[in-house]
């Protein structure tokens, strides 16, 4: 059984999927997904506890060898990756039924599961296999899924956000195909560690320039990396809260976990950052994103649309780490993935329960809150100062790694850039701040009672991570540090 | 070089054709068209980097030495089942966008929602 276990983590939501449809009752159909989900959660932890033990485990599927068959490799690297996506689809599923009784037609709560359930098997797939058609295969099931996930919102909006993501979305996973297909042409191999071995040979052929490029942007697109964020804000603003919360915590973060696989373990470190331009690129296009999504994010009005627009920025950080490409560079980027996972999280399902009592998120009807949800807006708080990066949260962690990793490299001016960046999250924070603590109540808001408790549990748990990863930064730090090791090939 | 790659000026060709009517075209149902076009172009691509000269199908049988790269087709069958669920997903889509909003074309639907914001 123990042998298994990486295959069990990507089939368990998978097959937990069809059976849910068979259930067909809403309340029960949320009790199956949420022990799927747990179940889910369990084996990344047993798989990171193995893999920190004995290192990588190596899972042939259907007992095939690795070049015919299709191989999963676990390191720590895809024991991370695991363990935040399981984890918070666990969180956050605790709230779903909650609500989602508020948001989605109650015809609609068993197929609602039935769709996470194969977003999250995508998602876990895509970072557990070691085939990089698999990648493409998992990627398409957890965009597919995705696409109805966010048309499901109430807004006639979340309709035309989700066919922007479907066509910007299909165009990035068509490109990451054409990239595989002419990485293929020139070795003869899908699995990532023949590719990795076979591409130096033929690494200065114009086939291996246009497969790069095509990963590369396909892949961008993915991650909603400035200027192809696009599709992003709407997407993020419309879809109902649970699935908000789910995607801003992990999807970007898979998309990221990608590239950092294809440069640095498939095309390899020195082909990656000499052949092209990258390093640059990538350093540019990151403090862009920075600066233009939080400057975007001020003038929200709508405050799922500004914390959306928060997510691109946090990922501009998470380019910038890598970009550096040396070791705590990358372990910067993997902190702050772990990091950003919980803050999004803590603060998608706080507006998910200002959603549910108020039935909107604009920053009017925020006026007062402070008083009438104490416990809901004291998360949004605790959140809001995580992202800015205040001492004692997980923000403050991902920043404080990112500028030493900065300064290593001699980078000043992008030192004092991302620090003005920081400032700017002040700013958007500041205003959500203001609105729920020093204005008065609006009418309307008078007879709002704090949120159920379903919401309060994973709300706390998740503002409770932010504060205890953000003391206790043992745990977090050494998987981070030993997967960035590993990708380096320098032994720990 | 012209003549001997045109399998490849084929799906360059309708990469590109496939692509400009996703960016250009502001209809719905035009743009998903476009983007089975350019996913088309992706399958021929596969089938044809597949396909070794006088080699036949990977069935074993007296007399025939050469044989076609089987995987490469397969896996286009995969990709084509993704293609088709994308289609599908987008015109259920455009259905209720066309429900929705009592229009197809990018412009209208945009001026729509700039009214309620």
């Amino acid at each position: 059984m123990l042998a298994h276990l990486p295959i069990l983590q990507v089939i368990v939501p998978l097959l937990a999927a069809p059976l849910c449809l068979l259930l067909n009752r809403s309340r029960l159909a949320w009790l199956f997904t949420l022990l799927a989900s747990a179940l889910a959660f369990l084996i990344s932890g047993l798989l990171t506890q193995q893999v920190m033990t004995t290192g990588t485990i190596v899972y042939e599927l259907g007992g095939w060898d690795a070049p015919w068959g299709i191989e999963y490799r676990i390191d720590q690297l895809n024991a991370l990756l695991l363990l935040i996506i399981s984890g918070v689809s666990t969180i956050v599923l605790l709230a779903a039924q909650t609500s989602i009784t508020k948001e989605i037609p109650g015809n609609r709560h068993t197929l609602f599961y039935v769709l996470y359930l194969l977003s999250l098997a995508g998602m876990l797939g895509i970072v557990a296999t070691a085939d990089a058609f698999n990648v493409f295969v998992f990627l398409e099931i957890s965009s597919l899924s995705a696409y109805a996930l966010i048309a499901l919102g109430k807004d006639r909006r979340a309709l035309w956000a989700s066919y922007q993501y479907l066509i910007m979305g299909t165009i990035g996973a068509t490109f990451i195909l054409i990239g595989i297909g002419l990485m293929y042409q020139m070795t003869g191999t899908l699995n990532m560690h023949d590719l990795s071995q076979r591409l130096p040979e033929v690494d200065n052929t114009r086939t291996v320039f246009a497969a790069f490029s095509f990963v590369i942007v396909g892949l961008c697109l993915k991650l909603a990396l400035f200027p192809l964020h696009l599709w992003l804000p709407n997407a993020y603003a419309y879809a109902p809260s649970i699935v908000t919360a789910f995607f801003a915590a992990t999807a970007t973060k898979v998309s990221i976990y990608l590239l950092v696989r294809f440069t640095f373990s498939i095309f390899g470190l020195s082909f990656s950052f000499t052949a092209l331009p990258l390093q640059l690129l990538f350093v540019v296009l990151g403090l862009a994103g920075v600066f233009v999504a939080s400057m975007a994010a001020i003038y929200q009005t709508n405050i799922k649309h500004l914390f959306a627009y928060s997510s691109i920025a946090q990922v501009g950080y998470m380019i910038i780490g890598f970009s550096i490409s040396t070791v705590s560079g990358l372990t910067a980027t993997l902190l702050h993935m772990f990091n950003h996972a919980l803050m999004k999280g803590a603060l998608f399902v706080a507006l998910g329960a200002v959603m549910y009592r108020i039935g909107s998120v604009k920053l009017e009807d925020f006026n007062g809150l402070g008083r009438k949800m104490p416990y809901t807006m004291a998360a949004i708080v605790i959140g809001g100062l995580s992202l800015i990066g205040v001492p004692l949260t997980v923000g403050f962690i991902s920043k404080w790694y990112l500028i030493i990793a900065l300064i290593e490299k001699g980078w000043w001016p992008v030192v004092v850039l991302v620090l003005l960046g920081s400032l700017l999250a002040v700013i958007y924070v500041w205003r959500l701040v203001e609105a729920a603590y020093f204005k008065p109540a609006a009418t309307p808001n008078e007879t709002v009672a704090e949120a159920p408790v379903l919401f309060l549990i994973p709300i706390w748990i998740l503002v409770s991570a932010n504060i205890y990863f953000g003391i206790d930064t043992r745990l977090s730090f050494q998987v981070a540090q030993a997967a960035s090791q590993s990708l380096f090939g320098v032994s720990p | 070089m012209l003549m001997g790659l045109y399998n490849y000026w084929a799906v360059v060709v309708l990469m590109m054709i496939g692509f400009y009517i996703v960016i250009a075209h502001g209809n719905l149902i035009k743009k998903i068209v476009g983007l089975s076009i350019f996913q088309t172009s992706v399958f021929i691509f596969y089938i044809s980097m597949a396909k070794v000269d006088g080699g036949t199908a990977p069935i074993l049988a007296d007399g025939i030495e050469q044989y076609s790269n089987p995987l490469p087709h397969v896996l286009i069958l995969t990709a084509i089942v993704v293609g088709i669920a994308t289609t599908a997903v987008g015109l259920a889509l455009a259905v209720r966008i066309k429900e929705a909003y009592g229009s197809i074309e990018e412009e209208e639907i945009q001026k729509k929602d700039n009214l309620d914001c």
